[in-house]
């Protein structure tokens, strides 16, 4: 790992101005992907800004029939919470099926969605539980703060600040690992809202997208054998020595059938 | 070079350091402080055996920095067991149950052990074998592992334990 100027800002406000004023500035959360990025050398911030010490980006909450959790909140507390096990237990379940216990305990909501990684857990939940992006500039849909791999819509001196989630009637997801990494080779969550159901896709394709066709099934009534008659919607799926495109595209429709499965027992 | 003066706790006992803002947990604790029980196997947060607790959370310890554990308390395996030299009873169930061969991975799986059951003292099979996810053993198949694990929680000996 190279050598840095390590920050630990006490508030969002000092955050963003080291964020302006450092040089090659870098914001780390619980830094389980920034770490091991910088050991191999992959990253090399010269400004490394520790957001440890900020209490406003902590916390979990209900508001407005939503819950909203902050940025730093590790994936051990998601999982073990018991606001989030009583009031959406499937993002609890997301939660504690992510890496394993060791990174659970530094990894970070916020963190893993400002990195989106297109193989991560959280962008399918964000999808399906239409979930709020809050920042330190502004509030936006999940689906326009995640634009694809490693790439979000967070500008140079942004912070993720809060993440403002739905409380679903039902909800459930189902991961397919990747037997090595415990990546999701394909995570689908699926949410009945009051407004209707909600499917979100992750780890399929190079971008996070909803299973529209599904919604539609599941609006109209569908259990998940009918839904294995859905097939996973016409786009560009991710290729590699783990699968190929068709394999990948299959995982959703069969990922989908479990996670329907699970949500309608 | 950037230094910086820290001050923590290391198995009940107060230590200073002046680390450089790029110096690893592990590293600090293995070069610095001489406590060469954390081993680092992978270097790349996959294997575990760099497994310390950190205010009580068994993390790795190849993937924090030395500076992000100024003020706060660390146990490394030299300070799980009892002063008297008293084994923890994940070490002593771990011993009995044959859950090591070469030794490697063994403090990160003790520290891991000490964690979950200490949390969890009534952890069934499969909750065991979820929680040493992130840890790798090549040499036992995790069979003896996970006995040892069960052990402690037929023996109901793990309650409060992991924290000095």
């Amino acid at each position: 790992m190279y050598d840095f100027t390590y920050l630990r800002p006490r508030t969002v406000a000092e955050a963003v101005e080291a964020l302006r004023t450092g040089f090659d500035p870098k914001l780390m959360a619980g830094g389980m992907t920034l770490l091991p990025t910088m050991k191999a050398r992959l990253a090399s911030p010269a400004t490394l800004i520790d957001l440890a010490d900020i209490g406003e980006l902590r916390g979990i909450s209900v508001r407005d029939n939503r819950l909203e959790i902050g940025a730093m909140t590790r994936h051990y507390d998601v999982a073990s919470d018991g606001t989030v096990r009583a009031r959406i237990p499937a993002l609890a379940d997301l939660a504690g099926g992510i890496a394993d216990r060791q990174v659970r305990y530094r990894g970070t909501m916020g963190g893993s969605l400002s990195n989106s990684d297109p193989s991560a857990d959280y962008p399918a939940a964000a999808l399906a539980l239409d979930a709020r992006m809050i920042t330190s500039q502004k509030t936006e849909a999940a689906g326009d703060f995640l634009l694809g791999t490693f790439a979000t819509s967070l500008e140079e001196d942004e912070v993720l600040c809060r993440i403002s989630f739905a409380i679903p009637e039902a909800a459930a997801y189902e991961k397919i690992p990747n037997p090595a990494s415990g990546y999701a080779m394909t995570g689908v969550f699926v949410a009945r809202l009051a407004e209707g159901h909600r499917v979100g896709v992750t780890g399929a394709a190079s971008e996070f997208f909803r299973h529209r066709d599904l919604e539609t099934a599941l609006d109209g009534g569908a259990d998940h054998a009918a839904a294995l008659d859905v097939p996973a919607p016409d786009r560009e799926y991710l290729a590699d020595m783990h699968g190929d495109a068709r394999y990948r595209r299959n995982l959703v429709r069969v990922a989908a059938a479990r996670a329907i499965q699970k949500m309608q027992s | 070079m950037r230094f910086h003066p820290i001050t923590l706790t290391v198995n009940g006992e107060e230590r200073r350091a002046r680390v450089k803002s790029n110096t690893l947990l592990a590293e600090l604790l293995r070069e610095e402080f001489r406590l060469t029980g954390t081993h680092v196997g992978c270097d790349t947060t996959q294997c575990g055996c760099c497994t310390v607790h950190v205010d009580g959370e068994a993390v790795k310890s190849c993937t924090m920095l030395a500076v992000q554990a100024a003020g706060r308390q660390v146990t490394t395996i030299e300070g799980l067991a009892a002063p008297d030299g008293t084994l923890h009873p994940v070490q002593q169930a771990m011993k009995d149950c044959h859950g090591l061969q070469c030794g490697f991975c063994t403090p990160g799986v003790v520290m891991m052990l000490a964690d979950f059951l200490g949390r969890h003292p009534g952890a069934d099979e499969g909750q065991i074998r979820h929680a040493l996810e992130g840890n790798l053993c090549r040499c036992t198949g995790y069979q003896h592992i996970v006995d040892a694990a069960l052990r402690v929680v037929a023996a109901g000996a793990a309650k409060g334990g992991g924290h000095v």
